[in-house]
């Protein structure tokens, strides 16, 4: 029997792979995929939660926003990545430090 | 019930499976492929959950549009020759042992906490009542964000131009 659980440990798991990636990849477009791992785990959790637990449809609302601010948030990153690209021939985050004080 | 065991099962994995390929490939395009079929394996896990608009939106929207920006972005800032050196990792030991971690400690609370079910009914279509709530109860969010995707887009055009001098 399939219940919350499942659902929960395979976005707890997604969520720890996303974050592997913010926390080690060099490559801003990578470090950009991983946070779309995050959010997608986050929207798991939420409509697994409005299935099993709360009822309703307000978790899949929620999973809409949150899907929304990713294409939002993709949109600007992206920007950002091919401004630095321009700026500095190299989009490796750890070497993007002019904002450094 | 079988059925419905076996096609979680194979979601999950596909899931899983190629999220690993995202966080462990040295090659960023391969990287941005599998997050193709990542992308897809959710939209399952929301069919499961008879999320069937939230399952469609996931599909347009990711894979038509967000996976479409990543591969745009990838083509337009790496050197084609230089693809399979532009993944790199640093400090991957770390990284494992944190990520193993936090993943440990999910697992251990998600199974320790006693949550309360529902019983289960069939849910029916979702996208009538999603298109309801969205101009009732959730009128001002959905406002909001339709002002900040205006926003976001009008920023990304400004920061991605070429400044002339």
């Amino acid at each position: 029997m399939i219940g919350l659980n499942h659902y929960l440990v395979v976005a707890a798991v997604l969520f720890s792979l996303g974050f592997f990636a913010v926390i080690t990849r060099r490559n801003a477009i990578a470090v950009l995929m991983g946070v779309e791992l995050i959010l997608n785990a986050a929207n798991i959790n939420f409509v697994a939660f409005s299935r099993f637990v709360a009822g309703g449809l307000t978790g899949q609302l929620f999973a809409i926003f949150v899907i929304i601010l990713a294409a939002a948030e993709a949109a600007v990153a992206l920007a950002i990545v091919i401004a630095l690209y321009r700026i500095r021939r190299g989009i490796n985050v750890d070497e993007a430090r002019t904002l450094r004080g | 019930m079988v059925v419905y065991q076996a096609v979680f099962y194979l979601f999950a994995a596909v899931t899983l499976g190629s999220a690993f390929v995202v966080v462990g490939s040295r090659n960023i395009l391969r990287s941005a492929f599998a997050l193709l079929f990542t992308f897809f394996g959710v939209a399952g896990l929301y069919i499961m959950l008879s999320a069937d608009f939230l399952a469609a939106t996931q599909v347009l929207i990711y894979v038509g549009g967000i996976l479409l920006l990543v591969l745009f972005a990838v083509m337009l800032t790496q050197r084609v020759g230089l693809v399979s050196v532009t993944n790199q990792s640093q400090s991957v030991f770390v990284g494992l042992v944190s990520c193993g971690i936090l993943a440990a400690l999910l697992v251990a609370v998600i199974f320790r906490t006693p949550w309360v079910e529902r019983a289960l009914e069939p849910e029916g279509p979702t996208t009538a009542r999603i298109g309801n709530l969205l101009l009732t109860d959730f009128l001002l969010p959905f406002e909001i964000v339709s002002v900040l995707l205006v926003a976001a887009l009008v920023g990304a055009v400004i920061l991605a131009k070429k400044e002339e001098k």
